[in-house]
């Protein structure tokens, strides 16, 4: 018995010795190069700064007319819009998928499910995106990133599905309730679980994703927090105090969101993926 | 009662308007304008040409090797890693839900961010991986800038900010194994290895597809790691299939860009659906 639990100590330090030069570092480097002044952040040492330059941040915020703000507004309006939509389109239609099984909605849910594998294609989508007038709007980025998590969604939501009662949406019908309000006041408030998953995953998502900001948002003035990294990757090249302090204004919020939530992402994201 | 009458089919039509319009249609109509040279307003049917060009030029399809070898390293370090990492977390240690928050973390972090740290840190004069390598005796390694290295040290960051997920798929996945057994095999007097060999391994088998198949995916289109880190050099060396897609599209050739996208769809689907299919079938038996 005293055997395993030496075992154990030994497994808790070399835990944490394996995590703290792994997976901290990486973090403790990035803020105090963020707060060192340029030319010593320049050397990208993992020392103490010599004087803690706090005004890199000002700097960061200040840079081309508070770009930053206005791309921070841009990330938050993008990233609740799409999940706000998210919820209320796949709640919707998840319910409606799992309950009638009928060959028709056996077909749409394996189209959308084409969705979780393969990627979209990116210039046809632009496309039409221009004939709409949306292209490079914050509402067609909107659009391209619920279309994208969509299948997801759905899959999260059907799945649920499974495990509420249908007996009182059939009592609910029989006693006249029309179909609007037995989804609105009876099933959705039983969603809650899964739309707090839902919430979180997306919103992680949208606001990291660089890739569908970098097709669909081009242009300053539309920038999102992740394009202005980006931005300052080229123009910043020599100055990575900045480059830092925007690395780590832009990995706050998640950390943030980690430090509330955590159990429940952690849980989230291992439901969501082991039940695809 | 007839219950479908419950379940309105006009439920589905927001999300079906919204899919189709951003997503579906542009997949179907991405297979006619693959075979065009076009530039938003006119288009030119031009055959198969595109796609000659893709398979001739090896700034081309060179894209498509690299990115099977990420993809499949990627894949394969995670599901063997993340197990490892697991099994440990799983263990008694009492430092177990720090070290998941610790390990997990990184997913949380944009590609971009952890693109930009690590190219500092492989920073090939001054980066700390270096400096480290130089203070236990190796020499010091030109990480992103060497053509025949920079991909595997992308492939390496991909996995730091990757294998968290992963560890916490396979910990659900132990978490629901039946204490039953475990307690069957300490009467029988089985050894820490053959509880693994012969109940976790086996048992943890449908926590351990989805991540083959998650994290396989995600390798395969994987876009903003490798643009933040290296932007597909030196030369082409790093260039995966969603960066050939990009260069093109910003150098003005939506023609060869979209032909560059459908192959990266068909190739996707081409892996990824029959492995699936196996790893269900297998999983049933």
């Amino acid at each position: 018995m005293s055997k395993r639990k030496r075992l154990l100590i030994i497994g808790d330090i070399v835990g944490i010795l394996a995590a703290f030069f792994i997976f901290i570092v990486p973090f403790v480097f990035m803020l105090l190069n963020s707060l060192k002044e340029r030319r010593e952040a320049n050397l990208l040492r993992l020392n103490l700064p010599e004087v803690f330059a706090w005004e890199n941040y000002g700097e960061v915020f200040r840079h081309s007319n508070y770009l930053l703000l206005t791309a921070f507004k841009n990330s938050m309006l993008i990233t609740a819009g799409s999940v706000i939509v998210l919820i209320i389109t796949c709640s919707m239609a998840g319910y409606v998928l799992q309950r009638r099984r009928q060959k028709i909605t056996s077909i749409i849910n394996s189209l959308i499910m084409i969705g979780l594998m393969i990627p979209p294609a990116i210039l046809p989508t632009i496309f039409i995106m221009q004939d709409l007038h949306i292209y490079k709007t914050i509402f067609g980025m909107i659009m391209v990133e619920v279309a994208l998590q969509t299948p997801f969604t759905v899959m999260l939501y059907r799945g649920f599905m499974n495990s509420v009662p249908i007996e009182l949406e059939e009592a609910g019908y029989i006693d006249g309730c029309t179909r609007a309000r037995l989804y609105g006041s009876i099933v959705f408030p039983l969603l809650k679980p899964v739309t707090a998953t839902v919430i979180i995953l997306n919103a992680v998502n949208v606001f990291n994703d660089f890739m569908n900001p970098l097709y669909f948002l081009p242009g300053a003035k539309n920038a999102t927090v992740q394009l202005t990294l980006y931005n300052f990757m080229g123009q910043f090249q020599s100055s990575y105090n900045l480059l830092f302090a925007d690395v780590i204004v832009i990995t706050v919020p998640m950390l943030v969101l980690f430090i509330i939530f955590n159990k429940k992402i952690v849980e989230g994201m291992s439901a969501g993926a082991v039940k695809g | 009662m007839n219950k479908n009458k419950i379940y309105s089919m006009w439920f589905l039509i927001p999300s079906i308007v919204i899919f189709s319009i951003f997503f579906l249609i542009p997949l179907v109509s991405s297979l006619f304008y693959s075979l065009t040279v076009w530039d938003f307003k006119n288009f030119t049917f031009v055959g198969l040409d595109n796609f000659k060009q893709y398979f001739s030029q090896k700034s081309l399809y060179g894209s498509i090797k690299n990115t099977l070898i990420y993809a499949f390293l990627t894949s394969g370090s995670k599901v063997v890693l993340a197990f490892i990492i697991a099994v440990l977390l799983t263990s008694k240690i009492k430092t177990k839900d720090f070290l998941r928050s610790i390990v997990f973390f990184p997913n949380l972090v944009s590609s971009l961010a952890v693109g930009v740290t690590f190219a500092a840190l492989m920073h090939p004069t001054k980066g700390l991986f270096n400096l480290v390598l130089e203070g236990i005796g190796l020499g010091r390694i030109d990480w992103l800038g060497n053509p025949n290295l920079a991909l595997y040290s992308v492939i390496l960051t991909d996995v730091w900010k990757g294998v968290g997920i992963a560890t916490v798929i396979y910990i659900a996945g132990i978490q629901c194994i039946d204490k039953g057994y475990y307690e069957a095999a300490d009467i029988d007097g089985a050894n820490g290895w053959q509880r693994l060999k012969c109940i976790t391994i086996p048992l943890v088998r449908p926590a351990m597809n989805s991540i083959i198949i998650l994290s396989l995916i995600g390798g395969l289109r994987s876009f903003d790691l490798i643009w933040s880190m290296t932007g597909g050099g030196p030369g082409f060396a790093t260039d995966v299939m969603a960066s050939v897609v990009y260069k093109q599209y910003a150098a003005g050739y939506y023609g060869l860009s979209t032909a560059g996208n459908v192959i990266m769809l068909v190739l996707i689907a081409a892996i990824a659906y029959p492995l699936q299919r196996y790893l269900l079938s297998k999983e049933e038996q």
